[in-house]
């Protein structure tokens, strides 16, 4: 028997709103569909009316767990228009906090993973282990979630020797913790037996569906941003782009743990490096008209701002394609004749940030017709709407 | 006095009253054990060391809005929670806590183990009769769900309690328990039935790795997802009051009973039932939730052949030792 089932946009497996639609057989998903639209902020329109540098902690608000990646990908585009050369320590340190963040991002997401397939015991210990690198991002830059250390032509805030020091120290803990973990998601044998084989997605079908990221890199494509087209002072850094070719959400997973142990080395390799000098230039206010496409490498995958100047000292225009987006299709062919029990684990393993991720598209039909509705036309409509469904009918699938 | 011990049977010790507060004790010792191996303190607030925090939380849940589904079947709806719990205070009346083999209660009969694990799996059915009439997609997926699970641990856990049984030469509970006081070697035997009791018995309480009726992430609440306010403190209490009669199942039968008379057979009791909500604990804390076929290969692939070898164990001891 085949039904219909609407999943979200509340659920306990979904931290934000998102709404899966599917065709179920049984226990087994036929058809899948994403709605998105749920939660529109209005961040591209207000970066209009605000200057470059107030626009500096806009973007960081476009996300809480990556927020330094947007901060970072918007400040290289703006630095590339004013055509401005950042110092070079500044470089260095910018990079630091980068691959920090991608390790509290990581932490986090073994974490969520660790809780929808049930195993809370694993997300409570790297939940408690995120804490240390956490503390390390508080020390450097004042803040847990949004560090504001870009500005243009360098970062904010310099770092000294003792805590230098104290993050190699605590860098140690770190990598010990990773290595257990990366034991305990081999080894155990229930949380194995969940990840391995759930949410296919073949090498030929990531390329094709534009995955980026780590879902991308589990399909055995060794795209990185860092690598393919280096960023800050991502050419002199030793590390390799990690992959795997399991091709499910077990390879993303290993990936992941492959890419915390890759961004120890480079936060080992950018301390111990740390040039001498001055961590920032002076930047000027205005920009010449042009415009940049800028790409970072957030930990969720590829990040891409474009930034459009007129001459002013506001952007006529930003664009903003978080990476959840562009993973969106490659989710919806790995949810195909899945089990309802690997919906979370598949669509936490593209480890979604759905409110980063949308943005309002008007679609005009080129008439000219524009109308305006208030918020109380609105509820009315969509109570005359909620009236018209008839409850008692048990073959009701979804009311919209 | 012939009178009074039946009333204080049913409604103290081991009846309401006790399989109440003790159950209550129960979840926190759990929540407590299964907080501090996951590095984590779990209830400290209420009462010394957060010890009445589950009481709190069923006092709490009683005073909240009561909601029956539109659609759902509302008497079947309000009675199965009350029906589930009385049967699964019936089936603690027959564990062996308060007589002696001279001296059997009431109700004791040889034959009673049968019975208790019949009253056991009761439970079950209710869960999927709830799901079933909540009329909601994720109530019905979870009714489905404790059924197919269902299948996979009925037997096993009835083969595993068997062997005891077939060994002691009795069906009869405090038979079994006599038995294996007087030749406490032979639990040893038993070790592997045990294993596969204390984990069928996890798959029954739907305790990670098996809580995969009501697995929040996936399907909500699973068959609990419609029901609030009261009748779903009665079926949170129910799965302490489980958690207690199954544990206490298990010792009866496994580990020697409660010898002793009233307070030392209490103390065993306690021991004894603490020792395997231990192990339930550990086993939740070191496992992730498996899918519902997996959960099935595992039963039919390890538990019952393993059940099986552990009762032809039984059985040849039995020959050589006649």
């Amino acid at each position: 028997m085949e039904f219909k089932v609407q999943l979200g946009p509340q659920h306990p497996a979904l931290h934000e709103p998102i709404s899966i639609r599917m065709t179920l057989d049984g226990e087994v998903i036929r058809d899948a569909d994403l709605r998105l639209g749920y939660n529109h902020r209005g961040v591209e329109k207000l970066a209009e009316s605000r200057s470059f540098i107030q626009n500096l902690y806009l973007t960081e608000r476009i996300c809480g767990i990556c927020s330094f990646s947007h901060q970072t990908c918007y400040t290289q585009g703006v630095e590339k228009l004013m055509e401005l050369v950042p110092a070079r320590r500044g470089l260095y340190i910018r990079t630091l906090v980068c691959e920090l963040e991608r390790v509290h991002s990581h932490l986090l997401w073994l974490g969520v993973a660790g809780q929808e397939a049930g195993f809370e015991s694993f997300f409570m210990y790297t939940w408690r282990d995120r804490e240390v690198v956490m503390d390390i991002l508080d020390w450097i830059s004042g803040n847990r979630v949004h560090y504001s250390m870009n500005t243009f032509g360098g970062v904010r805030r310099d770092i000294d020797e003792m805590q230098r020091k104290k993050i190699l120290d605590t860098l140690d803990l770190l990598k010990q913790r990773t290595d257990y973990y990366l034991n305990l998601a081999a080894s155990e044998p229930t949380f194995v037996g969940r990840l391995a084989g759930v949410g296919k997605l073949s090498r030929q079908q990531a390329i094709d569906l534009c995955a980026v990221g780590p879902t991308l890199r589990a399909s055995g494509v060794p795209m990185d941003v860092r690598k393919d087209d280096p960023y800050a002072v991502y050419d002199e850094i030793p590390f390799e782009v990690s992959t795997a070719d399991s091709c499910d959400v077990l390879g993303r997973a290993v990936v992941r743990v492959k890419e915390l142990i890759q961004s120890y080395r480079i936060i080992e390799f950018l301390l111990k490096n740390l040039p001498e000098g001055p961590f920032k230039v002076k930047a000027p206010r205005k920009v010449k008209p042009n415009e940049v496409y800028s790409r970072y490498e957030a930990p969720r995958g590829e990040n891409v701002h474009y930034i459009k100047s007129n001459g002013s000292d506001k952007p006529e225009r930003l664009k903003v394609r978080a990476p959840t987006l562009a993973n969106y299709p490659a989710t919806i062919a790995m949810l195909k004749n899945g089990f309802i029990a690997d919906i979370p684990l598949i669509f936490a393993a593209i480890d979604p940030c759905i409110c980063c991720a949308e943005r309002l598209v008007q679609l005009d039909d080129g008439r000219g017709r524009g109308r305006v509705l208030r918020f109380s036309e609105l509820r009315a409509m969509a109570n005359e709407r909620a009236k018209k469904i008839d409850y008692t009918k048990r073959e009701i699938a979804w009311p919209f | 006095m012939a009178i009074l011990k039946p009333i204080l049977y049913l409604l103290v010790y081991p009846g309401l009253l006790f399989l109440l507060v003790y159950s209550t004790f129960v979840e926190w010792v759990d929540r407590k054990l299964y907080a501090r191996m996951q590095n984590r303190f779990g209830p400290l607030h209420t009462g010394r060391a957060g010890i009445l925090q589950p009481v709190a939380d069923i006092i709490k849940l009683f005073a909240k809005e009561d909601i029956v589904p539109e659609r759902a079947d509302k008497r079947m709806f309000s009675a199965l929670p009350v029906f589930a719990m009385a049967i699964v205070c019936t089936a603690a009346l027959y564990l062996p806590v308060w007589h002696y083999q001279a001296a059997p209660s009431p109700i004791s009969f040889p034959g009673d183990l049968i019975v208790v694990v019949y009253l056991l799996s009761l439970p079950t059915l209710i869960f999927f009769l709830a799901g079933w009439h909540s009329t909601n997609f994720f109530s019905e997926i979870g009714g489905v769900r404790v059924l197919t699970m269902l299948f996979g641990y009925e037997i096993p856990l009835l083969l595993a309690l068997l062997s005891p049984a077939v060994l002691a030469g009795s069906w009869r509970l405090v038979e079994i328990a006599v038995f294996y006081q007087n030749h406490p070697l032979l639990m040893l035997a038993n070790l592997l039935g045990f294993l596969i009791a204390v984990i069928c018995l996890q798959a029954k309480l739907e305790r990670v790795p098996f809580d995969i009726p009501h697995a929040e992430t996936e399907i909500v609440g699973g068959q609990f997802t419609e029901y609030s306010g009261r009748k779903l403190a009665f079926f949170r209490l129910l799965g302490d009051v489980e958690m207690v009669v199954g544990a206490g199942l298990i010792a009866a039968v496994f580990l020697g009973g409660f010898p002793g008379g009233l307070l030392p057979g209490l103390a065993w009791f306690v021991v004894k039932t603490l020792f395997i909500v231990f192990l339930l604990a550990a086993l939740r804390a070191a496992t992730s939730r498996i899918r519902i076929d997996q959960m099935i290969a595992f039963s039919w692939r390890w538990l019952a052949p393993l059940a099986v070898l552990q009762l032809f164990i039984a059985i040849i001891i039995k020959g050589s030792a006649s």
